[in-house]
């Protein structure tokens, strides 16, 4: 009898379910596309903290910021073979650690002897500034007599001679070329810790792990594409010819270098043996970052360790906002809808009892008991709760869908007043240059996780549930003699 | 069968109190028939609310075979009225959505009667008022004597021992009205039941063989020898 009334009520009293269901599904549609579009963003932002420290790294380890000594960056200075007639094609390249800060390479092994601490590995950030093309002393030409319409040229470094013989010194300066270029120079020991993890090969191969000081480099797909570089083309870094193993092709489409070369060949292109930048750090237990980053900064002095979480905080532009937004406003938005929704549900089913007293009078007349058509009521009330959660997942899975199809793009900005000023300024290697200059771009998607439709389902059984309450009290409370009732 | 002593029904109506029954004693053997009459407001509907354990009296007693009604725990009550006691009212009072046949039933659901044996009762209460036909129909597709006979197949597939109907024909035109008296005379001499109904028609009231009279929720019992 339960379920044939049940039934038949839902079925001949249609709209009223339905409007208590349609609540609900409104509410709880809500609370899905919320809660993906959230999880999309926390993804975005992993996404973008990935690209900077590479898969699996929990936290960096940098030298801590020290006051810069007057004179202590030289100055640049390009030596050209300043021969005098010469024009032949010159280059020169500098090569200075990125952030001017290092640490001794022992310092990975302590970081790696610290409690907590799964893995260790250093990598050396390097910019490249290449300067090439001609340079060439001005020479002297004599005009030719030409009638009016003559041109007065005039060359780079040169210029027209007051007084002296009409003519001009042309040619005279130089043509260069002025590249800058990122290399990472990596440990090709441990090859799944640190930046290159967050790329993927998509041509040639990766380092071997006996090339600890090959002359073999991986270029960022970008890059290569940027230089038309290929598999088994050769870059020369300083005069040092590496040839290109592998392509990469980072995860999120922006790479942490330019150019991978073996940790012992950015070493000595730098200058800086033994040298590291920055130590990626990988935990033991990720719920224990916290712990194992007071650790090293307790007992290695003068580094700064920075955890995807601090980093995280600096993350800055259309990407953070959207993500206050759908913490905040998102939030707070589907805790009221959802809210009111289990609000009108209960008024109505409570109202629809009342128009049902002498229904409910007569059942308990013939001998039904309280809690029989009490039952009977949150019965039908958690059946419209199930179909609002049905139709409100429909309609979640559609929106959050439709977020996905449309993946709206945000910029994330990293940085803010934390990189460079404080007491955190360490930043090493690819960190520093995000830190300082890196603006992202990541397409939003709205992932359904199974948990968020297990909380829908959850939603809609306790929209089920009030409203029963609310509808099931007052039913209770009927007695029999209402069944004489001359209300309606 | 039933023994009733000073009982009174107050209904409070914010700050009145109005007096709906003002002590009534009353006496109704087995298998007796009682019509109970009398002007609107004077208390007829309280009274049979007593006798069928819908509510209680404000003081008194109600003995249904020596058992009070009046100070029996809820639970026994409703267990009473699922039964011992028929009740058929005036305005149908059916599912309106539950078929002809599910709203027989609802009246069996109390008695822990299972599926194919309960279908098998309720269809043969159906049948004995000539609804067989119309198991299937839902209230609205009934008219009103139809809708009557239902409901006093529900109030009968019990079988219990007392059918009260609070003016069975209150809401039924004339040609009805014999249709459903007769169904119900029938139903009576048939199962041996205790038969008290609330009417206001005259006719009926003169061939009852006992006649009850309700003024100001005072009754007066008139025996009347020539009614059959
Ligand atoms: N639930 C209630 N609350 C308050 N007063 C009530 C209630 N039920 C009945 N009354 C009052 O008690 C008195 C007796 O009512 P009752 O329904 O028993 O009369 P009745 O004889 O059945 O009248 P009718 O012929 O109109 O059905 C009336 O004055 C009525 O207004
Ligand atoms: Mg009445």
């Amino acid at each position: 009898m339960f379920f044939t009334y049940l039934r038949r009520e839902l079925r001949r009293r249609r709209k009223a379910a339905l409007v208590v269901a349609s609540g609900l599904a409104l509410g709880i549609a809500l609370v899905i596309v919320v809660n993906s579009v959230s999880s999309g963003m926390g993804r975005a932002q992993d996404k973008v903290l990935q690209s900077l420290y590479g898969l699996g790294t929990d936290m960096t380890v940098t030298k801590a910021a020290e006051a810069p000594k007057a004179g202590a960056t030289p100055g640049q200075r390009f030596k050209f073979g300043a021969k005098s007639g010469s024009d032949k094609q010159q280059s020169s390249d500098r090569v200075m650690v990125q952030g001017f800060q290092t640490l001794a390479d022992s310092t990975v092994d302590k970081v790696g002897r610290q409690k907590g601490v799964a893995a260790a590995v250093g990598g050396l950030s390097l910019r490249v500034i290449k300067v090439d093309g001609q340079f060439k002393p001005g020479q002297f030409k004599q005009f030719k007599q030409t009638q009016g319409g003559e041109t007065f040229h005039r060359g780079g470094a040169g210029g027209t001679a007051d007084g002296g013989p009409q003519g001009k010194v042309e040619g005279g300066g130089a043509d260069f070329n002025v590249d800058s270029y990122s290399v990472f120079g990596t440990d090709v020991t441990q090859r799944n810790l640190g930046p290159l993890t967050s790329s993927k090969i998509t041509e040639g191969r990766t380092f071997k792990t006996s090339e600890t000081n090959a002359e073999v480099a991986v270029a960022d797909s970008a890059y290569a594409k940027e230089k038309k570089l290929s598999v088994g083309d050769k870059v020369t870094i300083k005069g040092t010819k590496y040839r290109i193993i592998g392509i990469a092709t980072a995860d999120s489409g922006d790479a942490a270098a330019n150019l991978y070369l073996p940790l012992k060949q950015a070493q000595t292109l730098a200058d800086a043996k033994a040298d590291v930048t920055t130590v990626y750090v990988k935990a033991t237990d990720s719920q224990q970052i916290g712990a194992v980053k007071s650790t090293i900064q307790k007992n290695i002095s003068g580094t700064t360790v920075t955890t995807s979480a601090d980093l995280a905080s600096t993350v800055s532009g259309s990407l953070s906002t959207a993500s206050d937004l759908a913490a905040g406003v998102g939030k707070w938005l589907s805790i009221v809808v959802l809210a009111a929704a289990f609000l009108v549900a209960g008024l109505l089913t409570s109202s629809a009892v009342s128009r049902r007293v002498r229904e409910f009078g007569t059942l308990k007349a013939v001998g039904w008991t309280s809690g029989r058509v009490t039952r009977q009521v949150v019965g039908e009330a958690v059946v419209s709760g199930l179909l609002g959660g049905v139709l409100g997942i429909a309609v979640g899975l559609a929106g959050a869908w439709a977020v996905t199809a449309v993946s709206p793009t945000l910029t994330a900005q990293l940085g803010g007043g934390t990189g460079g000023g404080g007491g955190g300024g360490g930043f090493g290697g690819p960190m520093r240059r995000a830190v300082s200059q890196k603006s992202l771009d990541v397409a939003l998607s709205a992932p359904v996780s199974l948990s968020t439709i297990a909380l829908a389902v959850g939603l809609a059984v306790a929209g089920g549930l009030i409203a029963g309450a609310f509808g099931g009290w007052r039913a209770s409370r009927l007695r029999p003699a209402d069944a004489l009732r001359r209300v309606e | 069968m039933y023994q009733l002593r000073g009982v009174t029904k107050q209904y409070r109506r914010g700050k009145d109190t109005i007096d709906a029954l003002a002590g009534v004693d009353l006496t109704i053997g087995d298998g007796d028939r009682l019509v109970i009459q009398g002007p609107t407001g004077g208390g007829k509907s309280t009274l049979l609310q007593m006798l069928g354990g819908l509510d209680r009296p404000t003081s008194g007693s109600v003995e249904l075979d020596g058992v009070d009604l009046a100070r029996l725990p809820e639970a026994r009550l409703t267990k009473v009225r699922a039964e011992s006691i028929g009740f058929v009212f005036q305005s149908f009072n059916l599912i309106p959505t539950l078929t002809a046949q599910e709203n027989v039933e609802t009246a069996l659901v109390p008695l822990g009667l299972k599926g194919p044996d309960r279908r098998e009762r309720a269809a043969d209460a159906l049948t004995s008022v000539g609804l067989g036909e119309r198991r299937g129909h839902l209230p609205a597709e009934l008219s009103g004597g139809q809708q009557q006979r239902v409901a006093i197949a529900r109030a009968l597939v019990k079988k219990p021992k007392v059918l009260l109907a609070d003016e069975p024909t209150g809401n039924l035109d004339e040609s009805m009205r014999d249709e459903i008296m007769e169904v119900l005379a029938a139903q009576w001499k048939e199962h041996g039941l205790t038969f008290i109904m609330v009417t206001h028609d005259s006719s009926i009231a003169r061939k009852a063989p006992r006649l009850a009279t309700i003024r100001k929720g005072t009754i007066k019992v008139t025996e009347n020898d020539k009614a059959a």
